[in-house]
């Protein structure tokens, strides 16, 4: 089960509730569920997050595996100039 | 002692050396090609009617007078422009709300800043243009203006969006404003951090909008063909989003519209959007002629992105032995027109340097009367870390420690848990502080009226889409060709790779940057990702060539994989096949390749993962004249880590660059506004960046702690360099001068008068 | 409005134009002559990227008309390599990295060969002062300021 924790405002799509356990295998595995238990951050989940697995950040990866005991955290995507 | 501009290696493979950019001596000769540069047959130009408030109702525009000018070809205005619903779409991996992005590239309902464009022509000579732009008639219904963020917060503020509700707060509210958005990040219990506390520092900042100033404006030349497909050169940071943006804009399909990157003239993250490019299509396609459209240096400061002005409020605490135990700040910042401010990575990026476990930072969005915010090196992170860098300088003298060792003590390292969430991998401030304290730099003695600073800084980094292909040609010489446009010296790297990749002569590697048409798509040149991420596609296409090239000799030999290897530009046969067949290099494979199977080739396509974040550390010597309030910086030093240096000279390069844009920023740099809205310093004699004179060599101190998920470990720098600057300074004139200056710029003026002040309040 | 007929020396060329009375000299070189290796930053003279000389005088071309060089001598950055050979201004900018985008570049080695010309061994200090009219936003000046002085002393060798 992977520890998931929402950055920012994301948790306000979420009723507040920034802390997830989730099993997931992937990103994509990731954000169906969370859609699932909150449907209003299904669209914020498609586009403009980032995702850190224990403390790697990757940006637009469905595909990029979970490991069982992750740490993961949701923020809004990063730019630059 | 790495020698100047060497294409040789020494052996030691050409990634790491200096070697001589292959887009040089185009560039030393005026022959390379920038936007401007390029004319077609036949081709019109095009100019852009502005508004001259700063906050307007466009009540009628009548165009009529100006399109029976004779020589005027085409006028567009808002209604050739379709509508866009306000959404958050992904265009080229970022959201934009194209109903925004319409609206600033023509105004519709209302004119949101001075400058803003209302309306466009297109004519066979520039004074016909400028001439037709004079008859078109358009009323306005003028309205009260507001431009600064603390004013634009403020309940019964002139409002720009009766349709803007401010996001991330709770209950949703009914009534619009002009703040966009709340965010907040928290970590730990920023309360009990407090009352750890043994030394406590407050401070509230102010920061002016500043440009990123690029000396080359923008431009654009478009032609678009009776069937709708289209061709446009332009300078940009990023090709690929401009055809998505003008793809979006115009109802097209992406791949009608062919877009070349041509050289650009800086960028900075101020050309990552579109302002001429969709005018000039428009124009085009209703005059069916190529339309060339340039800003001028005015246009540029009144109509392109600058960045925002803001207030801060910072609160640090910490204990007697200097370990950070609180880090509150507050931002508020400038979005411009529409939303879209940079305060998010100001916020993350505030206390991003250090180890704290107690830390709230609050961000606000809000829009106002002057042009929507671009982003500019490190987007929102110079201002935030500008506050913070200065309040850890309070507190290192009421601590008595100094401030790198303060910095030592509570540095971010591998596992340091940040504010925004997961831990670092490893990262190199502690390496940049080190290197600064044992310069000479450091050490060296001052005077009165002079004072020394320093300030670390952070930037995260991106990856992204990138693609990139290499192309064995008949004769065995290699064509590169990438998709990120090269802002500074990225052709160099990349051929660095590639020739150590392949294991051929440098001088035997092209490289291009292909269009749109070439290449699958690119995200832009920014979030100091293009040496980064372009390096990783090249890896890739060249490991396919390797592939490739392995298992046609097999075949060729008759030899299975275990008998050959790729190594030094050749395939070469092990054990005992080597007595039986010679080595084949890529020359010889690309005699034969149409024999053998086809043109001998690898592409890349990839989606960069494993950025990793750059920490520099910076430090200044300056000195005050009491009498004029001038700074003159005496000495500066910049230790960053790099990860791995692909080509030195221009990582150094990014590293005095966005020194000295953080010395302009800091000491002089500011838009200035009358009371009627309207910019007063629209040009380079007013907007004062600096200059050879206003500077001294720039020491650059290139650390090297290898990025473990890039192939070479390399880190991005671009961005990075322009963050530590503004505290570094600010630090620095407080030693100078025993003031804390909270607002910059730090210019002539403010300085006499924060002197004459003290002065006049009897403080020694 | 009739255009002035302007014949000038653009290079070394014998060259002739017409052009209109506002027209520039940054205008003619780049719109009519179509020497693009001049670059218009500001048109106002303050960023140096349209540097040319007039007969030996370092000076914007965006302040100078067009119809004011009949009979002159104008020298642009594409008249900086004899043929295949770079000046060594030039091939020591490519050697110190003293260019990133490159826009101001040209106009950086038009003034820095005025420079030399005058003072064939000038300080840093009177490096940065001579060139303190041409405006650089992405070298910070450092390497530009290495590539002058490393290419003074390569011309003074001779």
């Amino acid at each position: 089960m992977a520890r998931v924790v929402l950055i920012g405002n994301l948790a306000q799509l979420t009723g507040g509730v920034a802390e997830f356990t989730i099993s997931a295998a992937s990103v994509k595995q990731l954000f169906d569920r969370l859609t699932e238990l909150h449907p209003e951050i299904g669209p914020h989940l498609q586009e403009g997050v980032a995702v850190a697995i224990d403390g790697q950040i990757y940006q637009d990866t469905l595909l990029q595996p979970i490991e069982p005991d992750s740490e993961v955290f949701i923020l809004p995507q990063i730019a630059g100039g | 002692m790495a020698e100047n501009g060497t294409n040789g290696t020494n052996g030691q493979g050409y990634v790491g050396t200096r070697t001589i950019r292959p887009d040089g001596v185009d560039k030393v000769t005026g022959r390379a090609r920038f936007g401007a540069d390029f004319n077609l047959p036949g081709q019109l130009i095009g100019k852009v009617l502005r508004s001259p408030h700063a906050h307007a109702r466009i009540v009628s525009i009548d165009t009529s007078k100006a399109e029976a000018l004779p020589g005027v070809k085409a006028v567009i205005t808002r209604d050739d422009f379709a509508d866009q619903s306000s959404e958050f779409i992904p265009a080229g991996e970022m959201m934009m709300n194209y109903k925004d992005v319409v609206r600033n590239v023509m105004a519709r309902e209302k004119a949101l800043y001075e400058g803003h464009a209302v309306a466009a022509v297109a004519a066979t000579s520039t004074v016909i243009a400028r001439r037709a732009l004079k008859l078109i008639d358009v009323k306005y219904e003028v309205l009260p203006h507001v431009i600064d963020v603390v004013e634009a917060m403020k309940p019964g503020a002139p409002l720009l969006h009766d349709d803007l509700f401010t996001a991330g707060v709770e209950p949703k509210p009914d009534k619009p404003s002009n703040i966009a958005k709340r965010i907040e990040i928290n970590l730990g219990d920023i309360e009990a951090g407090f009352k750890k506390a043994d030394v406590v520092v407050e401070r509230e900042f102010k920061t002016a909008p500043v440009h990123q100033g690029y000396i080359e404006p923008h431009a654009a030349l478009a032609s678009v063909s009776e069937d709708g497909s289209a061709e446009l050169w332009c300078c940009t940071q990023g090709h690929f989003i401009v055809r998505a943006h003008c793809a979006r804009l115009l109802g097209l399909d992406i791949a009608k519209i062919r877009v070349t990157a041509s050289e650009i003239g800086g960028g900075f993250g101020g050309k990552t959007v579109v302002y001429l490019e969709p005018l000039a299509l428009a124009l085009s396609k209703k005059a069916k002629r190529p339309v060339k459209m340039v800003m001028s240096r005015e246009e540029v400061f009144k109509a392109s992105g600058p960045t925002s002005g803001a207030t801060v409020k910072v609160k640090m605490g910490a204990t007697k032995d200097g370990k950070f135990v609180a880090g509150f700040a507050e931002l508020k910042y400038q979005a411009g027109a529409f939303q879209g401010s940079p305060v998010q990575p100001g916020v993350f990026c505030a206390y991003a340097p250090y180890d704290m476990d107690n830390v709230k930072v609050i961000g606000y969005d809000v829009v106002s009367n002057r042009p929507k915010v671009a982003a500019y090196r490190a987007p929102g992170a110079p201002i935030s870390e500008f506050a913070v860098e200065s309040v850890v300088d309070e507190i290192a003298k009421k601590l008595g420690i100094d401030g790198i060792q303060l910095r030592m003590m509570n540095a971010a390292r591998e596992g340091t848990k940040a504010a925004y969430g997961p831990k670092f991998g490893p990262l190199g401030l502690e390496e940049t502080l080190n290197s600064i304290k044992k310069t000479e730099h450091w050490n060296t003695p001052l005077r009165k009226w002079q004072g020394r600073g320093v300030a670390s800084g952070f930037w995260f980094n991106i990856g992204g889409e990138t693609c990139a292909s290499l192309t064995i040609n008949e004769d065995g010489t290699v064509s590169l060709m990438a998709g990120t446009p090269d802002i500074g010296g990225l052709r160099a790297a990349l051929t660095n790779v590639a020739a150590d990749e392949l294991g051929i002569p440098y001088d035997k590697v092209r490289p291009i940057i292909g269009d749109t048409g070439s290449l699958g798509f690119t995200f832009l040149t920014g979030g100091s990702r293009s040496a980064f991420s372009g390096s990783m596609a090249i890896v890739e296409a060249a490991k396919q060539i390797r592939t490739e090239l392995c298992s046609r000799a097999c075949k060729l030999w008759e030899a299975k994989p275990d008998q050959v290897e790729f190594k030094d530009g050749a395939v070469r046969p092990l054990g005992a096949l080597a007595e039986k067949v010679k080595p084949m290099t890529i020359a010889d494979f690309a005699k034969v390749a149409g024999k053998t199977g086809g043109p001998i080739g690898g592409y890349g396509r990839i989606n960069a993962q494993g950025a990793g974040p750059s920490l520099g550390t910076h430090l200044v010597d300056l000195e005050v004249d009491p009498e004029t309030g001038r700074v003159t910086i005496l000495r500066y030093t910049v230790a960053q880590d790099a990860g791995k240096a692909l080509h030195p000279a221009y990582v150094e390069g990014q590293f005095q660059g966005g020194a000295v844009q953080g010395i302009g920023w800091a000491l002089n740099e500011e838009y200035i506004y009358g009371d009627d809205g309207k910019l007063q310093n629209a040009g380079f004699l007013d907007y004062r960046m600096p200059v050879a004179s206003d500077v001294p060599m720039i020491d650059a101190i290139l650390v090297e702690v290898a990025n473990p998920k890039h192939p070479y470990g390399v880190r991005g720098v671009g961005e990075t360099p322009i963050v530590p600057p503004l505290g570094a300074i600010a630090n620095a004139m407080e030693q100078a001068t025993g003031i804390r200056f909270t607002e910059l710029p730090m210019s002539p003026p403010k300085v006499l008068k924060a002197l004459k002040e003290k002065a006049a309040n009897g403080k020694s | 409005m009739a255009k002035h007929h302007i014949e000038t020396v653009v290079n070394g060329d014998a060259v002739e134009f017409l052009c209109e009375t506002e027209e520039t000299l940054l205008d003619v070189l780049r719109d009519t002559l179509n020497l693009t290796g001049s670059k218009e930053g500001c048109a106002s003279g303050d960023c140096g990227a349209c540097s040319v000389t007039l007969d030996g005088r370092l000076v914007c071309s965006c302040l100078v008309l067009g119809c004011e060089v009949a009979g002159r001598r104008i020298e642009t950055i594409e008249g900086l390599a004899k043929g295949e050979k770079l000046h060594p201004l030039q091939q020591k900018f490519l050697e110190h990295a003293a260019l990133q985008c490159g826009i101001c570049t040209p106009g950086f080695l038009v003034a820095s060969k005025a420079l030399l010309e005058r003072s064939p061994d000038p300080s840093e200090h009177e490096i940065r002062f001579w060139l303190a009219g041409n405006l650089c936003r992405c070298t910070g000046y450092d390497k530009i300021v290495s590539a002058v002085k490393d290419a003074a002393a390569t011309l003074r060798k001779g």
